[in-house]
């Protein structure tokens, strides 16, 4: 009989604790992110991590926040996204391209998650898409580059022809037209987001081609290394790269998530998400220009002025009319401008680009 | 700088890596053993001879620490395929993913710093000279260290005695155990050769080509030069041939992109691998139906009966 | 006193039976001092890596999905590896696999064929499969160059190629430009055995691949040909069996099973072909292939718990921040080990008192 008392008791004490310690002491959002590459890529996924930090930090004791990295885009990535899902976390960012249909699919199981994909195009009920409009930098860095350059040749190093990629290149090209006409381009396709000593051997090889300004749609530092040894100059990819190029880095297209990280994760919170799509450049903060150096104060006035007409919106990277190199006028969907639907399908290079788009 | 000298600057750079890795795979191949893991060897030189030079501020320390890590890891192998007569495919692939694995775990704590490269050589008058003087006499440490062993790979093996008997083992192993040779000994010897080899062609890639480490910056260079063992029919002159072609077909399928020349970049970029199927094909059939030029001993295991 | 490696008269049944337990017991004790080493709870992760998995269904199914792949491949190559013909080109042959079979999915987009288009998709991975694994062989035949290397360089090539037709000719019109085919229709994909869930048709063919090369390695000539080869070639070549005819069928038939795996993770799991559909199955399986040591059931096993580590490390990595790179190493320390206890079966390592060794001329 008194075995059985303390038995009792002892149930008891131990639920009574188990409640108490268990019950959340204030509802947590749990937010994940899954990345492509390593955190120490220095470029695309380490910038989501810079995001997610700062979320962190913003927004403390009310978010837990997870990074997965190093998830391949194939059948592995439904998997890591759901079992984010399964584990709680109430909000997700898929940060690459190809995590696009596997975010859908999961999304579609979990209604009341909320799902976030960054550089897609397919939207739900709860899944957001996010990017940044990268383009907008690469014009002010054009501009840049036609005062700064001394043989009038840019060399450009790329991953993948895709539209972000091409779009990029087109915005480069646009704004160094519009203070030298003659500005050319070189392009190395490199294959690969990130692939330091390929990237090394594409700048040198770049060059020694005769351009004298280099910029990447890579992750690596590799470039402005290679810039700061031959002691011509260079734009940092992403991350601010000036600690790899002290002398070389005139600026840097930097991504910066952390304010729309902290942004969706308190609609979360306040109950307020709603599935839209983000396209935000100069104006909103995601793309952020690294400081501006090793140049001149009237280039730096120039850009900075440029910088403050594209946020303002009186100025367009992509304003009608568009010439392809093929000189046909491109169709202007977009009024005064190309519309967002073209930029983001873009596949063909502006007037002055002799190279060939791959795969075309 | 002339564009020519430029571009063979360039060309050997790249080839360097490939060069001191496939130097040391001859000599292990040599002896006959074959060790697929070149590529986790490289990759952990890589990882630890970053985090030497970074902590100790000298390139010589991290190519040390490079060349150890390499080594380490061949013992491991070493131990399994000569210890315990395990299958070496299977231990060189496990190997490589062990060396992948552990690089990534030890770079971890090193991403985005910086360090400082190699110093080049400077040799007043002669670096300065027209074309060949950078060439020559401004390169740094790493290529004249690769220049020299192949070197002396080739004295050794061909020119002494201990090499002399290294090949027999490598042909033969039976015979050179009947012999009285310690047939364990030498090919053991020759793998943790092999392996600080692969460590320095590692270590080499933040060291002196790119002064950070990131995870996997090997990208498939220890395939390559695992390849061009076959491809110089296990001779060493022929491996510098092989080394410096690969370098530059790396090297000038980038200019060729630059110049717009039109190629798809993906065909320029598997050249090299299609290159060495079609070099493996030729020099096997001018021997003869009868077989590559391979050791004949090779791969196969070797347990010494008493 | 020295330590010798000496072989056993017979196959030591205690050693085969002992060693895979005696591996899995030594990774298990190499992951605890690592966890350690890294300031995780050991028992919090090995729980997590081993355990959770294998108490949801979910997870269950995963690891079938995930499993499958390599439980196909792996049997193929241990058909090539038993007779020592090393192909080491499964990843392009994979590619290879899903590209021939992706080109008909593409070439009948949109049009309603019927319900032959699945087994036709199939039947031309597997055809592509083993027509690109027939390139190494041939050349191993006809020029006697290394399959080692001829396979392994074939595998860029194959994924260059793959990228080539997923940026330009194959490239969904409707996909923003963006590096993938369209997705399949209904008909051309691997339908899922269960409601809303990824278990798919793949699973079932992979048991039976299994169940048929068992009945071919112990039941029937080819197998006894293949397995003679590689225990005694020697012998073989007296008997009249043609090792050169061996090196193509064996190449033939684990191309044909790689490009089936292919075209079955293609057409199910992810379910259109973009550049990143193979994340190295066709290298893991070859160590899925030495850890079943080379017998088809064993692979199955193999494979599972192979695939149980891959789904653990991801949980790992999510719930207790444990890096990747771990699972890796701890994949390639399991790979050591059951390779070191293997070789007990064969061997055994005494101790022995050395005698004096008598000089000889020229040591």
């Amino acid at each position: 009989m008194k075995h059985r008392i303390v038995v009792a008791a002892a149930a008891v004490i131990f639920a009574v604790a188990a409640a108490t310690l268990g019950a959340p002491a204030a509802e947590k959002l749990k937010v994940g992110f899954i990345g492509v590459g390593p955190i120490g890529d220095l470029g695309w996924t380490y910038q989501h991590e810079v995001g997610r930090q700062a979320m962190q930090k913003a927004l403390g004791d009310k978010v837990d926040s997870t990074f997965v990295e190093n998830v391949p885009e194939g059948a592995d990535a439904e998997r890591a996204i759901e079992q984010l899902a399964r584990t709680g976390h109430n909000l997700i960012f898929t940060t690459s391209f190809g995590f696009m249909d596997a975010t859908i699919k999961v999304a579609a199981k979990y209604p009341k998650v909320f799902f976030e994909h960054a550089t897609g195009f397919k939207r739900a009920a709860n899944v957001s898409t996010y990017a940044a409009r990268f383009y907008e930098g690469r014009y002010i860095q054009g501009q840049i580059a036609a005062k700064m350059s001394k043989t009038g040749v840019i060399g450009y190093i790329v991953s993948f022809p895709i539209p972000e990629v091409i779009s990029g290149i087109n915005s480069t090209m646009l704004g160094a037209q519009s203070v030298n006409p003659n500005m050319k381009v070189k392009i190395i396709w490199v294959n690969s987001w990130f692939d330091p000593p390929k990237e090394a051997d594409a700048a040198k090889a770049l060059i020694d081609q005769g351009a004298d300004i280099l910029t990447q749609h890579t992750d690596s530092p590799a470039a402005t290394e290679i810039a700061e040894q031959r002691g011509i100059h260079s734009f940092g990819q992403s991350s601010d790269m000036i600690k790899f190029g002290p002398h070389a880095q005139l600026t840097a297209n930097t991504d910066y998530w952390g304010g729309y990280y902290t942004q969706r994760a308190k609609d979360v919170l306040d109950g307020k998400w709603k599935s839209e799509d983000t396209w935000g450049g100069l104006d909103s903060g995601m793309v952020v220009m690294a400081p501006y150096t090793n140049m001149p104060d009237d280039v730096k006035q120039m850009a900075m002025a440029t910088e403050a007409a594209i946020r303002s919106g009186t100025l367009h990277p992509f304003k009608c009319p568009i010439v392809d190199q093929d000189g046909k006028t491109v169709e202007c969907k977009g009024g005064s401008r190309l519309d967002d639907g073209q930029i983001l399908s873009m596949n063909f290079y502006v007037k002055g680009i002799d190279d060939k788009v791959p795969g075309k | 700088m002339l564009v020519l000298e430029a571009i063979v600057l360039s060309v050997i750079a790249a080839s360097t890596p490939l060069l001191l890795a496939a130097s040391g795979e001859l000599v292990v191949e040599r002896s006959g053993v074959l060790n697929l893991g070149v590529e986790g060897m490289m990759i952990v030189g890589a990882a630890c001879g970053f985090a030497g030079a970074y902590l100790s501020g000298s390139t010589v320390a991290g190519a040390l620490c490079g060349i150890l890590a390499g080594a380490a890891l061949a013992a491991i192998f070493g131990v399994l395929t000569l210890g315990l007569a395990v299958n070496q495919v299977a231990t060189g692939l496990a190997l490589t993913i062990l060396g992948v694995g552990l690089s990534g775990l030890i770079g971890r704590g090193f991403v985005g710093e910086k360090i400082v490269l190699a110093a080049h050589l400077y040799v007043p008058f002669l670096t300065d000279l027209p074309v060949v003087g950078r060439i020559l006499f401004g390169e740094d440490a790493f290529v004249y260290v690769s220049v020299a062993l192949i070197v002396a790979i080739w004295l050794f093996l061909y020119r002494t005695r201990p090499g002399l008997v290294l090949r027999a083992v490598g042909d033969n192993h039976v015979s050179a155990h009947a012999l009285g040779y310690p047939v364990l000994k030498i090919r053991m010897m020759a793998v943790l050769f092999g392996g600080g080899c692969a460590g320095l062609a590692g270590a080499f890639l933040p060291l002196a080509y790119t002064p950070f480490f990131i995870p996997g910056m090997t990208a498939g260079r220890g395939w390559i030069a695992l390849a061009l063992v076959v491809f110089a029919s296990w001779r060493p002159g022929r491996l510098v041939a092989g080394a410096y072609l690969f370098g530059a077909v790396s090297i000038l399928q980038l200019h060729a992109q630059a110049l717009g020349l039109g190629i798809p970049p993906q065909l320029m970029s598997s050249l090299p691998y299609l290159a060495t199927v079609i070099v493996l094909v030729l020099i096997s059939r001018t021997r003869g139906t009868a077989g590559s030029a391979a050791p004949a001993s090779l791969g196969l295991v070797f347990v010494p009966d008493r | 006193m020295r330590l010798v490696l000496e072989r056993r008269a017979e196959r030591s049944t205690t050693a085969a039976i002992a060693s895979p337990l005696i591996a899995i017991a030594l990774t298990l004790a190499t992951m605890t001092v690592l966890f350690a080493l890294l300031g995780k709870s050991p028992i919090a992760a090995l729980g997590v890596y081993f355990v959770d998995p294998l108490t949801d269904t979910y997870s269950l199914e995963e690891i079938a999905v995930k499993a499958t792949p390599l439980v196909m491949i792996a049997v193929g190559l241990s058909l090539c590896y038993i007779a020592n013909i090393w192909n080491i080109g499964a990843e392009g042959q994979f590619i290879m696999g899903a590209v021939a079979g992706s080109w008909l999915a593409v070439r009948t987009h949109g049009t309603d064929v019927g319900c032959w288009l699945l087994p036709a998709m199939l039947l031309l991975g597997a055809l592509g499969g083993a027509l690109y694994a027939l390139i190494p062989a041939i050349c191993k035949v006809r020029f006697g160059a290394s399959e080692i290397l001829t396979s392994l360089m074939l595998v860029y090539v194959a994924n260059f190629g793959m990228d080539y037709l997923v940026r330009g000719p194959w490239r969904d019109p409707h996909g923003l430009n963006f590096p993938t085919t369209g997705e399949f229709d209904a008909a051309a994909t691997v339908p899922s055995l269960i409601e809303g869930s990824r278990l798919h048709l793949g699973s079932i063919i992979a048991l039976v691949v299994v169940m048929l090369a068992t009945v071919l390695l112990g039941r029937t000539l080819m197998g006894f040909e293949i397995r003679l080869i590689g225990a005694a070639p020697r012998a073989a070549r007296f008997s009249g069996f043609d090792a050169n005819k061996l090196v193509l069928i064996t190449f033939a038939v684990s191309g044909a099973l790689a490009g089936l795996a292919g075209i079955i993770e293609v057409a199910g799991p992810v379910g259109h072909l973009d550049p990143g559909i193979s994340s190295g199955y066709g290298f893991t399986a070859i160590i899925v292939a030495f850890l079943g040591r080379l017998n088809p059931l064993g692979i199955l096993v193999a494979g599972l718990f192979l695939a149980l580590t891959f789904i653990g490390g991801e949980n790992a990595q999510i719930l207790m921040k444990i890096p990747l790179d771990l699972t890796r190493v701890c994949q390639g320390i399991l790979l050591f080990y059951v390779l070191a206890c293997d070789s007990m079966i064969a061997y055994r390592v005494r101790l022995l008192r050395t005698l004096p060794r008598p000089a000889h001329a020229g040591a």
